[in-house]
């Protein structure tokens, strides 16, 4: 969607500013939303994408606006209250007023470092063979879908050269609406930064984007 | 909502200590393991990961190899596996190509390697810059690039996490691993700046 967190090309937003110092969490409550954000994939209720597409569905001024782990906790909320897990009352109030939800498992946390050390590989199994091949050049589609996508707008409908296959990956379109088991081949594609940009980009520039074969067209 | 009774909370702290305790109530979370999540970001996973890679790169070749040519093998062959490494790629700089890495649709970054990302890196100045005036977030980082210099950046739009592979800075030949890992910074793995220089720590320090 053509929301806050389609960044790439914005301007205005003034110099990057690195913080001194910076502690890992600014405030109690950041460590608490990274780790409960992180437990709560745990009950198996929504995947990665769903997760992002909660945060990117956010107001775009509020998207702007909220630190980082605040946009999380908006999302992770939004999640529980579409699927009935909390109600809005008990969000309230902090207490539970109707019986819990069955989820996948709860996260204990002598079983964390094995958890995360596991993680979660998003390449599938395939039947097919990839359409491009390294070398290849190739478009970018132009679409606007009101739900999630990993083209960002500054990339649609562009050229580009095909730098490496990826592999077979989950795609996020499909699995951000529930179908986790739709896997596409993923490729790395290389953009001139003039093709991106224009004349103000340096010839010798590039950006490489991770895109799947829906989001490509063959030149 | 009101924060009478938290008066010594700020509202977000309000929020997630209620947040918390109703998930808990509910059975959705434990605490303790919120805990441990924390504990292992604070203190087990980060930048000196990725600056083992790097150093381990800078005096192996064959390492420096199989980074290049798998680097997912490579980097989970040294223990460095899990949530947001499972698909790494790395990217080696050198004086013809700089390379920089930024999700401009997210947060994505190698957390396996570099563990959580700083706030700069989520925040809208660099996710908006880095793709359309990659030269002027260096600028922004006081890095300057060799003339004639390309850039390439790479924009974490799926599944696949970028670490790069900064130059190793001239005067180290006959430093070790374990002494070059600390000339390898987190910035010079997201490619915002170098290496250190060695002047910068001692050697047998």
């Amino acid at each position: 969607m053509n929301g806050g967190q389609d960044l790439g090309g914005m301007q205005g937003f003034g110099p990057v500013v690195e913080e001194a110092d910076e502690p890992q969490f600014h405030a109690h409550w950041e460590a608490r939303a990274m780790a409960m954000v992180v437990a709560l994939g745990a009950a198996g209720k929504w995947n990665i994408d769903q997760s992002r597409h909660a945060r990117e569905s956010l107001p775009p001024a509020d998207y702007l606006r909220f630190p980082y782990y605040r946009i999380w906790v908006e999302g992770v909320c939004k999640l529980m209250l579409e699927r009935g897990m909390v109600m809005p009352a008990e969000l309230e109030n902090g207490t539970m007023l109707e019986e819990p939800l069955e989820i996948a498992r709860i996260l204990r946390a002598e079983d964390v470092e094995a958890v995360l050390i596991a993680g979660g590989p998003a390449d599938r199994p395939s039947t097919s063979q990839p359409k491009l091949a390294v070398g290849d050049v190739t478009t970018t589609i132009n679409a606007h879908p009101s739900g999630h996508t990993r083209l960002p707008r500054y990339a649609r409908g562009r050229s580009g050269t095909v730098s490496a296959i990826l592999g077979h990956h989950v795609f996020p379109d499909k699995a951000a609406k529930g179908e986790a088991d739709v896997a596409h081949w993923l490729y790395q594609v290389r953009f001139s930064a003039r093709e991106l940009w224009g004349a103000q980009a340096d010839p010798r520039d590039g950006v490489t984007l991770d895109l799947w074969e829906p989001y490509l067209v063959a030149a | 909502m009101s924060d009478h009774n938290h008066s010594h909370l700020s509202p977000m702290d309000a929020r997630m200590r209620a947040l918390e305790s109703l998930l808990t109530e509910k059975g959705y979370i434990d605490p303790a393991a919120l805990d441990e999540i924390i504990e292992t970001y604070q203190h087990r996973i980060g930048p000196q990961n990725g600056a083992a890679v790097v150093a381990k790169a800078w005096t192996e070749p064959d390492f420096a190899d199989w980074l290049r040519n798998d680097a997912t093998a490579a980097i989970h062959s040294l223990g460095f596996t899990g949530r947001q490494g499972e698909h790494m790629i790395a990217v080696f700089n050198d004086d013809s190509t700089h390379h920089l890495v930024v999700c401009t649709l997210c947060s994505c970054y190698p957390w396996t390697v570099l563990g959580l990302p700083p706030t700069w890196y989520k925040s809208p100045p660099y996710r908006s810059k880095a793709v359309i005036d990659p030269r002027g977030v260096l600028d922004d980082f006081g890095t300057k690039l060799p003339k004639g210099c390309a850039v390439e950046v790479h924009d974490s739009t799926a599944e696949t996490r970028y670490l790069v592979v900064p130059q190793r800075p001239a005067g180290t030949e006959d430093w070790s691993a374990a002494q070059l890992e600390r000339l390898v910074t987190r910035n010079s793995m997201i490619g915002t700046e170098f290496a250190k220089n060695p002047d910068a720590v001692q050697a047998d320090g």
